[in-house]
């Protein structure tokens, strides 16, 4: 393996022009910035309808330096066929040099991947398209309005799973829906986790997903404030303490291998990430019990999977 | 001349997309299209056309692959007809909008419910405000002659839109008839790769499908509405110089008959030949009747029609598709009688609605729709029949 | 201001000009202004990878603080973009970042 890379491996360019309209201290734009850094400007990005395509796109203006498309909802992954096809079919009767590397990527929010977007996400899997899908994850319907979606986790207030009498919350008592894994399904060559709290993580995965020919999927963590009900200020601490709970686990795919990439030898307790969440403060100590068991379950799984305890106990 | 070949109505297109030299080849199968992508997959199994094929898993992404593919600058083609064109719907209004070019071809079928695969232009008909240029065919030679009109408008700079061609599933899809195909070289170069729309490219950055918001929507709008009235000269232009090259001339509308006719049946498709039989029969027994058939429907040609019907006294306009509680009854019929009107002609209409999921039509049909016209022809406005009727329904 | 009309915008909404967004200054969003003190600041890039504007610039302006150490690099608020969000100043190993409040 190479040595591994430090924040002064990131690149200075932007291709994420400032001026766009994410809200303050939105998680996905620092992802966005991160994942344009790791693809430079040979690039084409498609997003379907979510919340980072309608705030960077409003015409006349765009944030985009690099070549871009929105479409509909649940095709971005179809649009990103698409285009690796005509790229593929023009450079192959010389409309475009061969030597030329333009890489396709599709960036989709958990609506679009998850929900709307998983049918066309299946083809491109399937059909083994050279695109790199990425998830950007903010485990609800944020464009309109913080509606319950597919990523929504057990127990989060949204619009559409307020707390009442009755309901308190997502009542899903399982684990959500394994993106990674219903990739990995599909025999993808490369899938990864990353979090905008982690950017060199997630820089190199991107990096290292674009090295590989074929479909790869990249599910991104996205802290979002006004979803989350949280301060603007801390997405990138509510984002580090996912990692820090085990709550999410940045690990990556390749060839049959997993690696955890942000290693926790001692976690801390998940009532410190879900605290300092607006969505989450309804919560029973009961409640908190239970997402902890999901946790611990998830985490003893990655481990196994990774052949070592990578993600320690809960300390304390 | 080309060659001659015995081919039914979708190998007829694939000859023809193969001669276009299409880049992007993306589809869903679906009953009576599936023989055309069948027979393109063995023209790129064959290395005979060298094109990306995606088998994708619907319509919905065969056309959102199309959209990508285009965006890059790529000849893109696909095809579909009824359920897999209404599940296409929202992606036809945002292609046209982001204006980019294609060839899409519809093999006409009933809509659901109930499930049914046979001919009619339900399918052909939802679509007809989704800013594509929209023909349809009559014979297998134009349905093949279409693709090649196709390419050449949808690319030309002055229109910049996606084009839909048609045949009647069935009928014309698989029903073999003489198909002269003209060669690769001659169809390049009647049809050329311009690459004339602004595409995805590294080197110059653009964006594609932005947030139009109160302010601008309205305006892009407009442009379509522009574009689509430019893309008649182009037909015209394109027809012209397609029947300087190939011998065959078409127009948008197909007028029989018509000099000096009291009535007419003017309708659109395959059942025209049988129109125009039966209008040569009623002609031997005196009764004067003529036929207009439709060929270009998008952008639709009001004038022609009005100049071709402005001495006919009753026009009944067979729509082969349904619009339940409209004015009209049928699409076609809305559309020629606000023609008529527009042009300030006195021309009265009946709208037949017929042949609905594949029900057969026949001469009888005919006869008994022209029967209708000559009774009413020296009726007032008023005194005409204030629904459509429907011709070979069981009461 | 008019904008323009149908005949002068390019077709089918496609914006020509990349990171157009620029013209739109979102430093009017602001209420809270991060003001970093060059003084305390370690220029270990932390503000400038977590900005979700990329408003922190990094640039090649070197500076010696009192004590006598030395930088070749210099973190700078872009002010016409940075809506305030105050990532910048939570995340600041050393704390060199304070949110102040914006007079108008």
């Amino acid at each position: 393996m190479s040595k591994p890379l430090t924040v002064w491996d990131l690149p200075r360019e932007e291709y994420l022009a400032p001026g766009h309209r994410m809200c303050q201290g939105c998680g996905a734009a620092i992802a966005f910035r991160h994942i344009l850094k790791a693809t430079g400007k040979d690039v084409i990005i498609t997003m379907p309808t979510s919340c980072g395509e309608i705030t960077s796109t409003v015409y006349p203006h765009t944030a985009w330096r690099v070549p871009w498309i929105h479409v509909a909802f649940e095709n971005a992954a179809a649009v990103a066929s698409g285009i690796a096809a005509g790229i593929e079919a023009l450079k192959r009767k010389g409309f475009i040099p061969k030597d030329k590397d333009i890489k396709v990527v599709a960036i989709g929010g958990d609506g679009g991947t998850f929900d709307i977007g998983f049918q066309a996400l299946s083809g491109t899997l399937e059909r083994g398209d050279n695109v790199l899908y990425i998830c950007y994850d903010n485990e609800a319907y944020m464009n309109t309005g913080i509606q319950r979606s597919g990523a929504t986790p057990l127990g989060a207030w949204t619009t559409t799973t307020p707390v009442g009498k009755v309901w308190r919350g997502e009542w899903r008592p399982k684990k959500r829906k394994d993106l990674i894994a219903v990739a990995i399904a599909h025999n993808v060559p490369y899938a990864a986790t990353a979090n905008p709290a982690f950017p060199v993580d997630l820089y190199m995965k991107v990096k290292k997903a674009l090295s590989i020919k074929g479909p790869k999927v990249i599910h991104v963590l996205s802290p979002c404030v006004p979803g989350w009900r949280i301060e603007p200020e801390k997405s990138v601490e509510v984002g580090k303490l996912a990692v820090l709970t085990g709550m999410w686990i940045n690990y990556e795919y390749e060839n049959g291998t997993y690696r955890v990439t942000t290693p926790v030898p001692k976690r801390k307790p998940v009532r410190e990430y879900l605290r300092l969440q607006g969505r989450f403060r309804h919560l029973t100590d009961e409640e908190i019990k239970k997402i902890q068991e999901l946790v611990d379950a998830e985490v003893a799984r990655i481990n196994k999977l990774v052949g070592k305890e990578v993600i320690g106990p809960v300390e304390g | 001349m080309g060659k001659v070949l015995p081919l039914g109505g979708n190998y007829a297109v694939a000859y023809a997309v193969k001669a276009c030299d299409v880049d992007v080849i993306t589809a869903y199968p679906i009953s009576p299209q599936t023989t055309i992508v069948e027979r393109l997959s063995e023209f790129v199994a064959n290395g005979e056309l060298n094109a990306e094929f995606l088998h994708v898993e619907s319509e919905h992404t065969a056309l959102s692959v199309a959209i990508g593919a285009a965006a890059v600058g790529a000849r893109t083609y696909s095809a579909t007809c009824s359920q897999g064109l209404a599940l296409m719907n929202e992606l036809l209004y945002i292609m046209s909008y982001i204006r980019l070019p294609m060839v899409l071809t519809i093999v006409n079928r009933a809509l659901s419910a109930p499930i049914n695969i046979w001919n009619d232009h339900s399918d052909f008909m939802s679509v007809n405000d989704s800013g594509w240029i929209m023909m349809m065919s009559a014979s297998n030679q134009e349905a093949y002659d279409e693709i090649l009109l196709g390419y050449r408008i949808a690319e030309d700079p002055r229109v910049l839109l996606p084009v839909i061609t048609s045949m009647d599933g069935y009928i014309q899809s698989h029903v073999v008839e003489p198909v002269e195909i003209v060669s690769d070289e001659e169809a390049i170069s009647f049809a050329p790769k311009r690459r004339s729309w602004v595409t995805l490219d590294p080197d110059k950055p653009v964006t594609m499908g932005p947030v139009g918001d109160p302010s601008y929507y309205f305006e892009f709008r407009r442009q379509l509405w522009e574009a689509m009235k430019e893309s008649r000269k182009v037909f015209d232009e394109a027809t012209e110089e397609f029947a300087k090259r190939f011998g065959r001339k078409y127009s948008a509308i197909e007028t029989y008959m018509l000099e000096d006719a009291e009535v007419a049946i003017v309708g659109m498709g395959s059942f025209m030949g049988t129109i125009k039989a039966f209008v040569d029969r009623a002609r031997r027994d005196g009764v004067k009747v003529g036929a207009l058939r439709v060929k270009l429907y998008r952008p639709f040609p009001s004038e022609d029609i009005a100049r071709a019907l402005s001495n006919v006294k009753l026009v009944g306009v067979m729509d082969r598709a349904l619009m339940p509680g409209s004015a009209a009854g049928g699409h076609l019929h809305h559309e020629v009688a606000f023609a008529l009107r527009q042009a300030g002609l006195e021309t009265k209409t009946i709208g037949f609605i017929a042949g609905l999921g594949g029900r057969l039509l026949t001469m009888d049909n005919v006869k008994q729709m022209v029967n209708v016209l000559i009774n009413y022809k020296d009726k007032t406005v008023k005194e005409l029949p204030k629904e459509p009727i429907f011709i070979g329904v069981r009461e | 201001m008019s904008l323009p009309g149908w005949k002068q915008l390019p077709i089918g909404a496609v914006i020509l000009t990349p990171g157009s967004s620029v013209e739109y200054k979102t430093g009017e969003w602001r209420t809270l202004r991060p003001e970093i003190d060059q003084e305390k600041c370690i220029r270990c890039r932390t503000c400038w990878m977590y900005c979700p504007e990329g408003a922190i610039q990094e640039v090649e302006e070197p500076y010696k603080t009192k004590t006598g150490r030395e930088f070749k690099l210099t973190y700078k608020v872009d002010y016409d973009y940075c809506k305030g969000c105050g990532i910048c100043a939570n995340e600041c190993p050393v704390k060199a970042i304070t949110m102040v409040e914006e007079v108008i």
